[in-house]
């Protein structure tokens, strides 16, 4: 019932930070995420929001375990 | 126990909404009753792009449409060059070769004239480079809130080639199913810029002319069997409306269909379905497999056709059915627009 | 790393496709829960991915379908309010009450704006002093958030021309709620960014006391297939825990500043869900200290509850009994054009899901 999408933030101030969506960039606003998060991370952004900064192992750990080939 | 009720409630609006300009469902029922009701004859019943008449043993495409899009003017065009390219290319998607057409103009009080210049300098150009005359219009002015800045109705005439029959009752099957380019452009393109959920983004709309693609298509052969520009109601919608009509089933690689990466990653952002959106530029084409290979190199050495693709095929089965076979590897039914395209979060 | 192409490869889903297939012997019964799973299952195309004795029935997260008629007449009471804005996400727009939806209202004259974010109500509030802005707070955890935070800029800036109708409504106590009325399923795939939000904690109650797995699941076709395996493992070696699938997504315990935003803003209520009826704990209303930015202080008249119209199965549809085809006003009497009940209102409502997706050669 939520659409979030991973966003790269590009550009920071304050509360406020420019995100590129695989090219789409929009503004969004940084008041109600989990960790701080800095220019070159990545964010999960819902309704205008980031709503959570997201980790490179986190999703490269779940990649692995949906590579393993159950026998 | 099932409770009994009257399932054939019969759905009547006492107001048009916006659904019934959104080209989806309640589009196509509210002109198929105006028609039915008011207006049926053999020639408007075909519901082509273009009427086709016959005067004195020449066949003439005859079209008319209205564009009132907001915003007036959106990355990559105008309202005055959509109405001249649309038009165009309604004419040309019955195989005809557009020679003319009429601008009527409707105007708000207030528009400035900075951007009527600008418009009518779009439809100057525009018109040029199809090659069709703006042989007639008509200028009204009406009352501030009368009019969203202007609309703009166009009428336009081409010749149809002797013989040549193009038309979305015929698709059959085994034919091949062509498609010109990306597909959502333009969509995202307007959204991009509209109130409430702008964004920034390379997108522009992909509006153009169609016509010199389509003549050399026809260079190729003249059994070509369906053409359709995909503009309100999306790629899924023409292809549905193709299905029904011709009465056979059609089924789509959605791997093959080009999406470019900006659209996709905007229609993930708004819960869009790119299948949906509006373009203006692009053309949809059933034609006999034996001549896809030929028609598909023709089409990449025009302009507007350069990344022209092979996306699907027609089949006898599920007669009036599109079905996907999904880029994950899945199979869906890809119905035609229901409701309107709105933006959501939830 | 781009967080989501990697997660749509084709090769990938084969593989997890092969997995279930393998890991699958006992026939299983898995609700999803939240509508965007319902709505990634069927765009896919995933169901046909998934071997026979594997069922998805979906479940009642759908913020828009579940908004009662009298919430919808709520909204609609608003646009009657001298020089009212009614500032809403999309999804609103064409969602039934009793006589109209918004979509109608502002045929006739309503000033109807679609916004992306609880900010952009705030900021139209700003531009427009001489106006009242009612920003309609409708969705589940993952949006409330933003909607308290649209309310502390407000009193922090004394802006008080700009108000929130709360439709918010939390999830975990309605899972339970389906299974104390008798829905049979057997796991849950949860809502990811509802978790984001709440974290998985929450979900402990409906493994630990009703032995039902949960699994926090992300969007992209190979996160819900992942998923399901999990679930489908835990089944067949009879287990039920929490477990996160999205852990790029997900931590056990949640966001704590938005938490923190919800905590300071809202309190707690019963509220209403069509087609379920009354769940406590489920609704969310703003503090006395923020009465001043309550819309429904607006509302003067009283709004009746309003039934649901004879012949809808919406109620069975959210509870996971039935399927979309079973009800008889489907694709007839109700399509997505003239909804007659919420699950057919939003895009990613059951069946509106079904209608748009599935067509008639489904199931």
């Amino acid at each position: 019932m939520c659409l979030a999408i991973p966003a790269l933030i590009i550009e920071k101030d304050g509360g406020w930070a420019k995100a590129d969506i695989g090219g789409v960039v929009r503004d969004i606003n940084l008041d109600l995420v989990d960790r701080p998060a800095e220019i070159g991370d990545y964010v999960l952004v819902h309704a205008g929001f980031a709503i959570r900064k997201l980790d490179k192992e986190d999703a490269e750990e779940t990649l692995r375990l949906m590579r393993e080939v159950f026998k | 126990m099932r409770p009994t009720i009257n399932t054939r409630v019969k759905q009547v609006s006492e107001v048009i909404g916006l659904v019934h300009g959104s080209g989806g469902e309640a589009s196509r029922k509210l002109v198929e009753e105006m028609v039915g009701t008011y207006l049926a004859n053999p020639v408007i019943e075909a519901l082509d792009d273009s009427a086709t008449l016959d005067l004195n043993g020449v066949r003439v495409a005859f079209t008319t449409d209205s564009y009132v899009i907001d915003p007036i003017f959106f990355p990559g065009g105008d309202i005055g060059s959509l109405s001249v390219n649309g038009t165009v290319n309604d004419l040309s998607m019955v195989g005809a070769r557009p020679v003319a057409l009429t601008l009527g103009l409707i105007l708000e009080e207030g528009l400035p004239m900075e951007d009527l210049h600008r418009i009518l300098g779009s439809v100057k150009r525009s018109a040029a480079e199809a090659g069709v005359l703006v042989a007639g219009g008509d200028t009204k002015v009406v009352e501030r809130g009368s009019a969203d800045k202007i609309f703009i109705n166009t009428a336009g005439v081409g010749l149809i080639p002797k013989g040549l029959k193009v038309s979305s009752a015929d698709a059959r099957p085994g034919d091949a199913v062509l498609l010109s380019g990306s597909i959502g452009d333009h969509g995202i393109a307007v959204v991009s810029k509209r109130e409430g959920i702008a964004f920034d983004t390379d997108i522009v709309s992909d509006t153009a002319p169609l016509n010199a693609l389509v003549a050399s298509m026809l260079d190729v052969t003249h059994d070509i069997h369906v053409m359709r520009d995909p503009t309100r109601g999306g790629l899924a919608t023409s292809l549905n409306e193709i299905a029904l009509k011709s009465g056979v089933g059609v089924m789509i690689e959605e791997a093959a269909v080009p999406v470019k990466p900006q659209v996709t990653q905007a229609c993930d952002m708004l819960g869009f379905d790119p299948f949906y959106l509006a373009n203006e530029g692009k053309l949809v084409a059933f034609v006999p497999e034996a001549s896809a290979a030929a028609m598909l190199e023709a089409m990449r050495r025009s302009p507007y056709g350069r990344d022209a693709v092979l996306i699907g095929r027609v089949v006898a089965d599920n007669p009036g059915m599109v079905v996907l076979d999904t880029a994950v590897g899945g199979r869906r039914i890809l119905s035609a627009l229901s409701g309107e395209l709105l933006p959501r979060i939830c | 790393m781009k967080f989501a192409a990697e997660f749509r490869s084709r090769d990938l889903v084969a593989g997890i496709a092969r997995n279930i297939h393998r890991a699958s012997t006992g026939k299983w019964t898995l609700m999803e829960f939240c509508g965007t799973h319902t709505v990634t299952i069927f765009r896919h195309g995933l169901k046909t991915l998934l071997p026979d004795n594997l069922k998805l029935v979906s479940g009642p997260g759908c913020p828009v379908c579940v908004t009662s008629r009298a919430d919808i007449d709520r909204i609609i009471a608003l646009c009657d309010v001298p020089s009212a804005v009614i500032a809403t996400y999309g999804d609103m727009i064409k969602v039934p009450g009793s006589r109209m939806n918004l979509s109608e209202r502002r045929a006739r004259g309503a000033d109807v704006r679609v916004v992306y974010s609880s900010y952009d109500a705030l900021a139209l509030a700003r531009r427009h002093p001489d106006r009242k802005v009612f920003f309609i707070g409708i969705g589940f955890e993952t949006t409330a958030p933003s909607t308290a935070a649209a309310v502390i800029k407000a009193a922090e800036t004394g802006l008080d021309n700009f108000h929130v109708l709360s439709l918010h409504k939390l999830t975990p106590p309605v899972i339970g709620a389906l299974l104390e009325d008798g829905t049979e399923v057997d796991g849950f795939i949860c809502p990811g960014h509802v978790c984001s939000i709440i974290g998985a904690r929450p979900l402990e109650p409906v493994a630990r006391q009703w032995k039902k797995p949960c699994v926090v699941a992300g969007f992209e076709p190979g996160d819900v297939l992942q998923a399901i395996l999990m679930l489908v493992r835990q089944l067949e070696a009879g287990e039920s825990r929490v477990e996160i699938e999205y852990a790029r997504g997900v931590s056990y315990d949640g966001n704590a500043n938005a938490l923190a935003a919800i905590e300071r803003v809202f309190d707690t209520t019963g509220s209403e869900w069509r087609g379920l009826g009354n769940v406590d704990h489920t609704g969310l209303v703003l503090r006395s200290e923020f009465a001043g930015f309550d819309a429904s202080s607006f509302i003067e008249q009283e709004i009746e509850p309003v039934p649901d119209p004879p012949g809808c199965r919406c109620g069975d549809v959210l509870r996971g009994r039935i399927s979309p085809l079973d009800c008889p006003l489907f694709r007839k009497a109700c399509t997505p054009e003239r909804p007659v009940g919420p699950c057919m209102v939003s895009s990613e409502g059951s069946c509106a899901t079904y209608y748009q997706y599935a067509g008639e050669a489904s199931e």
